[in-house]
């Protein structure tokens, strides 16, 4: 391979960055020959293939299959050959409760409050993730000027580090911060909200919602745009009214769009930790403890670390998304065959 | 050089057999087209030669040598793509040099086969620009030179005219032919197209179905089609079939009957006829003429086409669909009875297999 | 700005208000003051001093009390506007405060104390901007090394996840070999194990690999993103297989298919991964928290988390952090937004 085309004179800035990357390249391509010659196609396809398969299984597979051994074990030896087995000890351990509606009667009542707070947690955000978003995506769906400013403006903190809206947030929320003022104008009395168990919870709820509802506007959004513009002229020529039109028109057809941002939303909420770490660190108390930091404080960050425990848990995490998951393959795959007929 | 020799070459996708039986031997310097059908296994036949598909049986050959097994790189052949497959992101230059850089070719060669080819096609004003820039016309000119910079043995042209508007579709078919002439090497030349056949072939071989069913020159090809499928394939517009039954007097002569009683003396003893067969007549539009009141075929007329130069007459005869190229201009008018006249036509016969019968007229 | 207000506000057909656009109007000011006023309250308190921020109520623009150095003093004393017994102004500065009486000294005159109630004085204030509260982090917390451990991580990591998956997606996209189903199937299922359900055993064998407490156990896990393999082979898809033929023929080797023709062609879906990659990659947070345990390895993430969660949280620094931490990803919202947000729409990954 020449650096240079035949017949150019002169080298510009970005042929001259290019000449090592070339180099590397061609020096490459001597034994990549080799192995096309031996191997033939279906060689270099296995060599094309395997750096990504070979992290993918070092890095997912693997874990994914010795999570379940690691669940079998005690102790806190951290490498799996130095683990004690001890069968389902920590499925029995996690399922230890005297009375099932209590989390206060289980051995280990961090993961049934842990547990209880994900679900409400995932409740709330759900309903009000799809209210917020879905509103939102209406409104920019409408004949806006500027509407791509708009759009920009609600989609804003999607990109943001969970640690930089955790950041964020915390800062509004601590006694002498923006809404403490804001109230303090209106005559109200400050008040620490993160110290406080119910307003603390809501402020993760609430949090995560700003944080993410733009992502959901968008998809919505976009589930907007494809529902054919001459349907609500039709029905605008038989006079239907707006709320009819939207229980009519829109939301059936915005359905299969609807329901896959609800298992995503899902999904999502299950797993929720960054923000809220940074913002409530789990408490006061436990009162913002969710799933993945209580795997992740039982794995690594307390005194007596129990992986096992910890696997065992993930697993049960696991089994929930894997559900999750293939509702949302399923619900996704008739809108897949929509967006192909076009 | 040049020479490339098919034996017994066959393909199969799976359980699926694209081609059988292929034996072709195409000499140096001879313009070959292959001709046939969608999906009649041409265009793979093509890629096979080129060596982008593995023939699963046979042999073929280049130049004495078997290269089944030799990739396409090493084969020595250049090929133009129907879609043109120019490197959208490499300018006219880059496209044409890419191929003779991995050859490892001094940079000066390169230039200089890059500026012959420029000149021969006269793309030499867009060597700088990217493909999309370019018109269809021109990015047909960038293919042809991407493969005549290579000096290759032989040219592959897969369907190169198919994504031209007719009028250039016509000229740049001149153009080949004069390339052809003018660098005498072999070319191999894939189109569904035969007029495109007819006009630039040294030789046509006609596919259907994955296998040959004719190899020859075009007036070969026109004159006497070896069975039906050819007669009805080459020519334009398609000739006539009269479908008809063979009978035998009783002096042991053949006579066949043909829809509209049209009587023919058969002067065959071909085995393949025999009383009761069904046997098929072949006429070319061209060839059928109107005749007077009383002698010919009668036929009913559907529709009348008047181009001009010529009078396209679509008729009905007993039901068989009949169409006669006229010379000149008509006054005829749908609805009307008038008779067909044979009598000054070549006629073509096909037995119940649809294999042409030698016959004198 | 009215112009501009009634540029965004303008109705295209319509005449009349209808109650959909109060809605529409309040929900979208709404919108402009809930998304970006946090953050525009947090980059604004970033300039505060740590005396500014502990003030409440606090003020919206960053003020600092004006000092004064004066003679026999060793620190400098505040400045404040006094109003004095016989009804006349001065500018004196404070020595000392006891109950409601403050010891003020005039900064001329600095021998003579004059007592002043406290309700009869106001500091003197200024707008200045503490431009320390960047600088110093640079000094004390190490905060150059956390964002180079950043840079570092993000570049690295979205080099690798661009190279690995474009090849993965070019054996996927154009070669016909056993077990490519099953190679996709794979990868599909990648997709229901996210971290938090593997983060023990990966944890253990991130590990066994010594790449605990090292930059590569953070990256190398992360760069064999499903998503990209699907991104980047739908786009091969529509690359037609005729140009990979020609290049055969024109004696180019598969390694140089993929570099030179597949890459450049590309190009665009692989600038849609590196965006979403070097996000994801910046503001990856449990992991790196996993894995690093040495100060001197914490990403920006884990470093800003770790100090905001000291008992003694110095927000002047924290903040003044986080809006550095923000600055890449606001530069990608300002100048790509459009395309990622279309890319979103498009393939609904995040």
């Amino acid at each position: 391979m020449t650096a240079d085309v035949p017949g150019r004179t002169g080298l510009s800035l970005s042929d001259l960055a290019m000449v090592p990357v070339r180099l590397a390249m061609s020096f490459i391509d001597a034994p990549l020959r080799w192995v096309q010659k031996t191997f033939g196609l279906g060689g270099m396809a296995t060599f094309f293939l395997l750096p990504n398969m070979l992290i993918f299984g070092i890095f997912v597979l693997l874990p994914f299959f010795i999570n379940f051994a690691y669940s079998m074990t005690g102790g806190t030896a951290l490498f799996l050959p130095d683990r004690s087995f001890v069968g389902t000890d920590q499925y029995a351990r996690l399922f230890d409760c005297a009375n099932y509606l209590d989390p206060n009667s289980c051995v280990e009542d961090t993961f049934w409050t842990a547990v209880g707070n994900t679900g409400w947690f995932v409740v709330l955000q759900v309903t009000l993730m799809i209210g917020f978003s879905l509103v939102t995506a209406l409104i920019l769906n409408r004949d806006l000027r500027a509407r791509s400013f708009w759009r920009a403006v609600f989609f804003f903190p999607v990109l943001l580090s969970p640690v930089v809206v955790g950041l964020i947030w915390k800062w509004i929320l601590q006694r002498q911060g923006l809404l403490n003022f804001g109230l303090f104008s209106f005559g109200f009395e400050p008040h620490v909200w993160l110290n406080d168990r119910t307003w603390s919870f809501a402020a993760t709820v609430g949090v995560s919602i700003w944080a993410h509802m733009g992502f959901y506007t968008l998809i919505i959004l976009a589930g907007l745009q494809a529902i054919p513009k001459d349907l609500y002229e039709a029905a605008e020529m038989d006079g239907t009214r707006t709320s009819r039109v939207f229980l009519r028109i829109t939301l059936p057809l915005l359905m299969p769009n609807l329901l896959v941002v609800i298992v995503l939303v899902l999904i999502r909420a299950v797993q929720i930790f960054d923000e809220v770490y940074v913002l409530t660190g789990g408490g006061p108390g436990t009162s913002t403890l969710y799933l993945t930091q209580y795997i992740y404080e039982t794995g690594f960050a307390t005194q007596l670390r129990n992986p096992g425990l910890a696997a065992a848990a993930s697993i049960l995490m696991g089994v929930v998304l894997v559900v999750l998951t293939l509702l949302q393959l399923g619900l996704s795959r008739p809108s897949e065959k929509k967006g192909s007929r076009k | 050089m040049g020479h490339i020799k098919l034996t017994k070459v066959a393909k199969s996708f799976g359980n699926i057999d694209v081609l059988h039986d292929i034996n072709l031997e195409i000499a140096d310097g001879e313009f070959v087209v292959f001709v046939g059908p969608s999906g009649c296994g041409k265009s793979t036949l093509l890629r096979m030669i080129a060596g982008l598909e593995r023939p699963t049986g046979g042999e073929l050959a280049i130049d004495g040598k078997v290269v089944n097994s030799v990739p396409a790189a090493d084969r020595g052949l250049a090929m133009v793509f129907q879609s043109y497959a120019l490197y959208p992101h490499m300018s006219v230059r880059q496209n044409l040099a890419f191929g003779l850089e991995n050859t490892k070719m001094p940079t000066a060669e390169i230039t200089e086969r890059i500026g012959e080819a420029a000149r021969m096609l006269e793309i030499e004003r867009y060597l700088d620009r990217r493909p999309g820039q370019l018109s269809g016309g021109q990015r047909q000119r960038v293919a042809i030179g991407r493969a005549i910079v290579r000096r290759p043995v032989a040219f592959l042209l897969d369907e190169p005219l198919s994504n031209l508007d007719a009028e250039l579709r016509g000229s740049t078919r001149a153009e080949i032919a004069a390339l052809h002439s003018r660098l005498s090497a072999t070319m191999i030349y894939v189109t569904h197209d035969q007029v495109e056949a007819m006009t630039l072939a040294d030789r046509i071989v006609v596919l259907r179905a994955g296998r040959i069913e004719q190899i020859g020159t075009p007036m070969e090809l026109y004159n006497s089609p070896a069975n039906r499928f050819v007669a009805g394939f080459i020519g334009s517009p398609h000739m006539n079939f009269l479908e008809g039954s063979v009978e035998f007097s009783p002096t042991g002569k053949a006579v066949a009957t043909f829809a509209g009683g049209h009587r023919l003396d058969l002067p065959v003893d071909d085995a393949s006829v025999a009383t009761g067969s069904r046997i098929t007549l072949g006429v070319r539009p061209q060839h059928v003429s109107i005749g007077t009141d009383t002698e010919g075929i009668s036929a009913k007329i559907k529709l009348v086409e008047a181009l001009g130069s010529e009078t396209i007459v679509h008729t009905d005869v007993a039901g068989q669909k009949i169409l006669v190229v006229a010379p000149g201009q008509h006054d005829l008018a749908p609805g009307a009875d008038i008779r067909l006249s044979l009598s000054a036509a070549p006629l073509h016969l096909f037995n119940e297999k649809g294999l042409r019968l030698e016959h004198a007229v | 700005m009215s112009r501009a207000v009634e540029f965004l506000f303008r109705r295209k057909g319509g005449n009349g208000w209808h109650w959909t656009d109060i809605v529409t109007w309040v929900w979208l000011v709404g919108g402009v003051f809930i998304m970006f006023g946090p953050a525009v309250w947090l980059v604004g308190s970033s300039f505060k001093s740590p005396a500014a921020l502990a003030e409440f109520p606090p003020t919206i623009l960053p003020y600092v009390t004006q000092k004064a150095t004066v003679e026999a003093y060793d620190k400098p004393l505040d400045l404040y506007e006094v109003t004095l017994d016989d009804g006349s102004k001065a500018t004196l500065a404070e020595v000392r405060r006891i109950g409601v009486v403050s010891q003020m000294v005039d900064p001329v005159k600095p021998g003579e104390i004059v007592k002043v109630n406290i309700a009869n004085r106001t500091p003197v204030r200024q707008m200045s901007f503490a431009a320390e509260n960047y600088t110093e982090p640079f000094t004390h917390f190490d905060f150059v090394r956390y964002l180079w451990n950043s840079v570092f991580v993000t570049v690295t990591a979205t080099l690798i996840t661009l190279v690995v998956n474009s090849m993965a997606a070019f054996a996927l996209s154009k070669y016909e070999f056993r077990g490519r189903t099953f190679a996709m199937l794979l990868i599909l299922a990648t997709l229901m194990v996210p971290l938090s359900v593997i983060m023990v055993p990966l944890y253990s064998i991130v590990s066994a690999l010594g790449l605990f407490n090292n930059l590569w156990g953070v990256i190398l896990p992360t760069v064999a993103t499903p998503t990209g393999v699907f991104i980047l082979r739908q786009y091969m898809l529509t690359i037609p297989d005729e140009l990979i033929d020609a290049a055969r023929m024109d004696k180019a080797s598969e390694w140089q298919i993929y570099w030179r023709i597949i890459l450049p062609l590309t190009a665009p879906a692989l600038a849609v991964l590196a965006i979403f990659s070097v996000v994801w990659r910046w503001n990856d947070f449990l992991w790196p928290l996993i894995v690093l345990s040495r100060k001197e390895l914490y990403t920006l993430q884990v470093g800003l988390s770790i100090y905001s969660g000291e008992l003694n949280v110095q927000w002047h620094f924290i903040l003044a952090m986080t809006v550095v931490t923000m600055i890449p990803v606001v530069l990608v919202f300002l100048f790509l937004q459009r395309f990622i947000t279309t890319g979103i729409a498009g393939t609904g990954l995040k």
